[in-house]
């Protein structure tokens, strides 16, 4: 059937098994818009109040799902809102299919207006881009951005199209969605020889991230790991895969992991690293880092190989199928005398935060929101103390329940990704968990959760500060606040009022919980504020560029 | 530092090479040359970089050129396996006729050629390996160059 590019574009997002998308309109993708439109009841359009509310809602849509969100946005300055959107996607390996509008094609290059070159933009925060210049090209375009996003390892993809495009028409043949590659061949000898390592290691220890979500392997990590004896840390942003209560979690690893897994790490005689890449903030020191123990990488991504840590040796593959093809050759061992030095660490080395009943202290306010929300609750972060505290804190005890911008360290990503987890997921209850500065960066999004009944509960931890920075400033800086203390007057329980959303705020466990509750029967948008005290810390810390040797764990 | 000669097929679309050299960019590999050119088959072009660094950051241009979506093959090639070509012209200043003949005489043994003589200057050209072009630019060094350019590599395996 002869169709519009508009039209290719519905029918194509269609073909592909989007039922939801989230954007913001305009000149160059008015067209598009108008076929959205004829299409309402196929595809749910959320209208964000901001562009890069509408990439992090696409982005929290695929990590509590799974599968690849998409945004749609106008040329020129829709486009450039998408970037930190991207950008954040990319340093996460998300997949994502950002579309956007350009000038028509007799306009491009001569600073038309909203002309912006997105394609020269984004390239370096995207895993591929395209800028289609022949309808004859659109639909397939679009397919191979589908495919890319989700192969491999995922990520986001821009397809830039010009207006003249949606307009002008062309045959289109519905196709069958396109199929994500993952699969790689894995090299059986390396398994085998890995297994050999496992099987004679006295203190192994198995270090995963992402790359185990992204993979769908939690099951197979879990039996893995109970099946070796194996303890096992996490990255941040593998937080959930295995279950926090799990007696073989070592909890988080890395600048503000617990010492326990430091210290397991540093007299370890094998680190398994999976679909993982050694960061900065988890290497914080890459020659000392593991450097008691033989090193095996394994990554879907050969340039993750030896990047950052050098390896003894590496699998390159799908985490799933490596661990599926590990476990023909593993042994159960015995490994009670390793796992009982553990369990010492954990008892005398790792840090334990103080009670204090008159003010919210961090960890208990976590604890509190962990066990009221329950298990199934997906928990949304945005950057700083509070996302640490998070992480720490809250027991997670199922991937895709944990969603925190962990590459890009993005300040704002939380209210678009909440609403993006909840869109995607109605069954799940949603919690939001910011600072006051990053409240203040995304808080226009409270009207989108608003208009759509998303009903989210935002809790802003509100120390009148920003806290992780002054918390360096502390430490490193001689306890010169340079611009971290926010002098800001926001009521937030009328600025939540003036949205149309409900407000608490709560300066004691009790009231919180008060306040907590009744947000959880409410199903409506909720702020809660609460009040914790400035000079609280993220403890343990491993400095910049630091090692165990290095760890600070007491005011 | 080493030098290490890359050579990439990539799909012949539109911003391809601002693609691959970004990627030199944002990841701070030091590029000493580059040039692209079409293949016989239309669709595909070659980009045969020179890189400087050392084997591991030869080793992650490898991996990063072949993680790009256009890139068909990434191959590395070395100077003495692979037919390697470089095309170098040189202008020096001649004040003298003692000069002439001193530059005439690196020009023979290079095997170079003399493209054209003025009064006062001498334009030359070689095209050979890098190394050889390297040497003979060397080689004149200790006249007085005018003006000077060169294509940079381009390459082809040898089997
Ligand atoms: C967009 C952006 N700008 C700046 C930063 C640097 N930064 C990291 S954490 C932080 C403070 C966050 O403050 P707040 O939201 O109040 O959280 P807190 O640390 O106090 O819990 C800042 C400024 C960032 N990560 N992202
Ligand atoms: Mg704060």
């Amino acid at each position: 059937m002869r169709l519009t590019g508009a039209e290719i574009v519905t029918e194509v997002l269609m073909e592909q098994g989007v039922d939801t998308v989230f954007g913001y309109p305009g000149g160059t993708v008015i067209n598009i818009y108008d076929a959205l439109y004829a299409k309402r009841n196929e595809i749910k359009h959320i209208l964000t109040a901001h562009e890069q509310g509408a990439a992090h809602a696409a982005d929290g849509y695929a990590r509590a799902t799974g599968k690849t969100g998409v945004v749609i946005a106008t040329s020129g300055p829709g486009a450039t809102n998408l970037v930190t959107g991207i950008a954040t996607a990319y340093l996460d390996s998300i997949p994502m299919v950002a579309i956007t509008g350009n000038v028509a094609m007799d306009l491009i290059g001569s600073d038309s207006f909203q002309e912006v070159y997105i394609m020269g933009v984004t390239s370096p925060i995207t895993k591929h881009n395209f800028m289609v210049k022949d309808i004859a090209d659109l639909a397939d375009t679009l397919r191979e951005a589908f495919r890319i996003a989700s192969s491999g390892r995922p990520g986001p993809v821009l397809v830039d199209i010009p207006k003249n495009l949606t307009v002008d028409t062309y045959e289109f043949t519905k196709k069958e969605p396109v199929v994500s590659t993952r699969h790689l061949p894995v090299d059986e000898e390396k398994v085998k020889e890995l297994a050999r390592l496992l099987n004679e290691s006295k203190r192994p220890v198995l270090y995963f991230g992402g790359g185990v979500i992204a993979s769908e392997a939690s099951r197979e990590l879990r039996e893995f790991v109970s099946y070796c004896s194996l303890p096992a840390c996490h990255t941040l942003m593998a937080t959930g895969v295995l279950s926090s209560e799990d007696p073989l979690s070592l909890g988080m690893v890395g600048m503000h992991g617990r010492v326990s897994s430091a210290q397991a790490i540093q007299e370890a005689d094998l680190l398994i690293a999976l679909g993982t890449r050694f960061s900065d903030r988890v290497a914080t020191n890459k020659k000392k880092f593991a450097n008691n123990a033989t090193i095996v990488q394994i990554d879907i991504d050969d340039s993750e190989i030896d990047k950052n840590v050098k390896s003894s040796s590496s699998i390159v593959g799908d985490v799933k199928e490596v661990l599926s093809c590990l476990m023909k050759y593993v042994t159960k061992v015995d490994r009670t005398p390793w796992l009982d030095a553990i369990e010492k660490w954990r008892e005398e080395i790792d840090y334990h935060p103080q009670d204090d009943p008159t003010i919210i202290k961090p960890h208990r306010l976590i604890q509190t929101i962990s066990d009221m929300a329950g298990e199934d609750a997906i928990v949304v972060t945005d950057v700083g103390q509070h996302q640490m505290w998070t992480a720490q804190y809250y027991k997670r005890t199922e991937p895709r329940s944990f969603i925190t911008s962990g590459g890009l360290g993005t300040m704002g990503f939380s209210y678009g990704a909440a609403m993006g987890a909840k869109v995607g997921r109605p069954d799940r209850k949603v919690v939001q968990i910011t600072g006051d500065g990053c409240f203040h960066m995304n808080l226009n999004e409270m009207c989108t959760a608003v208009t759509y009944n998303i009903p989210i509960i935002t809790i802003v931890m509100n120390n009148n500060v920003l806290g992780m920075v002054r918390q360096w400033q502390d430490l490193f800086f001689d306890k010169r606040y340079a611009y971290t203390t926010l002098e800001r007057k926001t009521d937030y329980v009328k600025l939540a009022e003036a949205f149309g959303a409900t407000g608490y705020r709560a300066t004691t466990i009790e009231e919180f919980r008060a306040a907590f509750a009744q947000a959880l029967e409410k199903n409506a948008p909720c702020v809660i504020e609460c009040l914790i005290d400035r000079n609280e810390k993220v403890l343990p810390m491993i400095p910049a560029g630091g090692s165990l040797d290095d760890i600070i764990v007491g005011n | 530092m080493k030098k290490y000669i890359i050579s990439i097929l990539v799909q012949n679309n539109f911003g391809v090479l601002a693609r691959v050299s970004n990627l030199f960019a944002r990841r701070c590999y030091n590029i000493h040359s580059l040039t692209v050119s079409p293949t016989n088959d239309p669709t595909v072009s070659k980009i045969t970089v020179v890189v400087m660094g050392d084997d591991q950051i030869a080793e992650r241009v490898l991996k990063q050129v072949s993680k790009l979506e256009e890139t068909i093959e990434v191959m590395q090639m070395e100077e003495d396996e692979a037919l390697c070509k470089e095309l170098v012209l040189v202008k020096i200043l001649t004040p003298s006729s003692e000069t002439c003949s001193q530059v005439s005489k690196i020009v023979e043994d290079f095997h170079a050629k003399m493209l054209r003589v003025a009064t006062d200057y001498m334009t030359v050209e070689l095209t050979d390996v890098p190394s050889k072009v390297e040497s003979f630019v060397e080689e004149l060094n200790q006249f007085q160059i005018k003006d000077m350019c060169c294509t940079g590599v381009t390459a082809l395996e040898s089997k």
